[in-house]
């Protein structure tokens, strides 16, 4: 029984550190899967959690800071897209732009606006979002195992966190149930069959983008006003990349995104948890190795075990009507 | 006469700009930023009681990565500021190649020995310190268990560990002392989000005081703590406002001691050289004590730290350094 509630306890912080990841793998899933490589995720949802963290605390609102959050995001998406789709660019230069530009921004923006060195003020209940319980979850907490499920690991969390989770079955259901889904699918394949059928590739690319910076605006939303309260620098702390790592490692499907991220969150969770503790039958492991591992492993997967990741044909190729 | 007198004045003018001119301090924070509310921020308000004191201004710079330390320093000595104080430990090895370029510019360092005759390092004995926030923190647990969270897994922040536990230890042998590392790059001083997680973890394990050394990374501690209704300690500055009532201490690192002090004493021109480790028994390291936890320590958890400090002082208790053999005896 110990067991069980240590695991519950792991897998409750696997959930909590997984969601800005998979917000922001569907972010970069909406993006790449209409062509547009991004990496400038982390970027993103840097720039955004300073966003949400500075609009919340000067309007007092939650809500407000997550409307800027995904403003701010959405603003960088379109450039990201200006750069990419209108302009032909290199779409790694541009997303690496991004990525360095939300750095330095948000601690310079941050330092002249509220003189704190970069972070902005801590956010005080109200300004902040909080954890929300199911119905029920007190009553039923007694149930042996279920009722723990339910209770501990289920009921809790943030609305972003729910949020987060049924975006994944949304995804699923725009990409491939919809015209929508189709036309965006299609775009990052075959962008000439698209055109040919009298769609705009252009538009359609923006539109994906958009999307993608929605989402990073949410994720970023999420690490400066519900896990933490304000936004201090550099706080995405490379979340970013392992999201672009859990993309090519779930071969951009929505669903497969979902449990990469929480995979990672996993061993997250477990190095976290871990730390002076020793391992049952293996003994004391260094952290290092656990915190190494979620890139170990993408190596080790990707090269061996998944088969290969093909990402979308036409992705990072700028589309040119006639050559 | 007029003119003798008005010579005079000029003379005295010249001679008070050259005074002035003749210190022209300067202070280079790490890369926590200057309003880290911890150690830098300590540093900073050392730098600015000199300037309210004396009227000198200084020049001061924030370093945003580890590439500009070398470039920000020798510019500094370049420029003429005279002393250079530096705060934190990573400045070492720039400060030993710079320092033997200029060798009539005053240099001190916080945190760090740097053998140099014209270097003048101050650290602290931050083990005494977190001895004394550690006997409190196992007085205010109810559960036995209590927790460090440490930011970049170097020896220095071991050396906080270490007489935490030290302290938890002396005061309730029975207790549980659970230790994590954020992290192994100097990312782990600015990761809140991961602070918090750990945090979450140590007291879901039954720790309810969590003692935080770790930058950043701590403000994010001292919030997860808070929230889930558990006490939090700060430390370096005094953190006992980030979460009013809700951080039962600070540890405090009197950064800003040295600075002020380093800065002084170029003034008055006896800047004196060689390494210097303030304690207690020199004010070097402190507990807070203020508005905000005034209600969460109780008198005898007061007198069972102050007894523990006057032993410390007097030597009847030694707390181990971690540096000195890279181990934890407790």
């Amino acid at each position: 029984m110990e067991y069980f509630d240590t695991l519950i306890v792991i897998l409750q912080s696997t959930i909590r550190v997984s969601v800005p990841l998979i917000l922001a793998a569907l972010a970069g899933l909406y993006s790449e899967r209409a062509g547009i490589f991004d990496i400038g995720l982390e970027g993103k949802m840097l720039a955004a959690a300073f966003a949400g963290g500075a609009a919340a605390s000067v309007f007092g609102s939650a809500f407000i800071g997550l409307c800027a959050a995904v403003f701010v995001s959405v603003c960088l998406a379109i450039v990201h897209g200006f750069a990419s789709i209108t302009q032909r660019g290199n779409q790694i230069v541009s997303g690496v732009a991004i990525n360095f530009i939300a750095l330095g921004a948000t601690v310079i923006l941050g330092q002249a606006w509220f003189r704190q060195g970069g972070r902005t003020p801590q956010l005080r209940d109200g300004e902040r979002f909080t954890t929300v319980e199911l119905p029920f979850a007190a009553e039923l907490a007694d149930i042996p195992v279920l009722g723990s499920i339910y209770s501990n690991l289920l009921s809790g969390h943030f609305l972003l966190t729910y949020l987060a989770f049924a975006l994944v079955p949304f995804t699923w259901w725009v990409l491939y149930r919809t015209r929508f889904g189709l036309r965006l699918r299609a775009v990052g394949e075959n962008p000439g069959a698209v055109d040919t059928a009298g769609i705009s590739v252009t538009w359609m690319r923006y539109r994906a983008v958009i999307c993608c910076g929605i989402l990073c605006g949410v994720a970023g939303a999420y690490l400066s006003m519900a896990m933490t309260a304000g936004f201090v620098k550099g706080m995405t702390a490379g979340k970013g990349f392992i999201a672009l790592a859990a993309l090519i490692f779930a071969k951009w499907k929505p669903v497969n995104v979902m449990f990469a991220c929480l995979l990672f969150g996993f061993l997250d969770a477990m190095s976290i948890r871990m730390q002076g503790n020793p391992l049952p039958f293996i003994g004391m492991v260094p952290v290092q190795f656990m915190q190494a591992l979620p890139y170990l492993l993408t190596v080790i997967l990707l090269a061996g075990f998944i088969g290969k990741a093909i990402p979308p044909r036409a992705g990072g190729v700028p589309y040119v009507k006639e050559r | 006469m007029k003119r003798t007198l008005l010579s005079f004045l000029a003379i005295a003018a010249m001679s008070a700009t050259a005074m002035a001119a003749d210190i022209k301090p300067a202070i280079i924070y790490d890369l926590g930023g200057k309003f880290d509310k911890s150690f830098n921020e300590a540093a900073y308000v050392g730098a600015e009681k000199f300037k309210t004191e004396t009227g000198i201004d200084y020049r001061d710079f924030e370093i945003a990565n580890d590439a500009q330390r070398e470039q920000a320093l020798r510019r500094f000595a370049k420029d003429g500021n005279n002393p250079i104080v530096m705060a934190g430990f990573s400045w070492a090895a720039s400060l030993e190649k710079v320092a033997a370029d200029y060798p009539e510019t005053d240099f001190a360092i916080i945190d760090m020995v740097v053998d140099a005759p014209n270097v003048r390092s101050v650290v602290y004995k931050e083990q005494e310190g977190s001895f004394l926030v550690g006997v409190m923190a196992a007085k205010a647990s109810e559960t036995g268990t209590v927790s460090f969270i440490g930011g970049m897994d170097i020896p220095l922040i071991r050396k906080f560990a270490c007489g935490y536990k030290g302290g938890v230890l002396a005061t309730n042998p029975d207790a549980k002392v659970l230790e994590a590392m954020t992290g192994t790059t100097p990312d782990a001083w600015n990761d809140p989000v991961k602070g918090g997680e750990i945090t979450k973890s140590q007291i879901d394990q039954g720790s309810d005081v969590v003692y935080a050394a770790a930058g950043g990374t701590g403000i994010g501690v001292l919030q997860a703590a808070a929230d889930a209704g558990k006490l939090g300690i700060g430390v370096d500055s005094n953190q006992n406002g980030l979460q009013p009532g809700k951080v039962l201490t600070s540890m405090l690192k009197r950064v800003d001691v040295a600075v002020y002090n380093a800065f002084m004493d170029a003034k008055d021109d006896k800047f004196s050289y060689g390494f210097s480790s303030l304690g207690l028994a020199e004010d070097g390291v402190d507990y807070a004590m203020d508005e905000h936890n005034a209600d969460l320590v109780t008198d005898e958890m007061k007198a069972a730290v102050e007894a523990a400090k006057a032993d410390i002082i007097a030597g009847k208790i030694t707390v181990h350094d971690y540096m000195s053999d890279n181990a934890c005896p407790y």
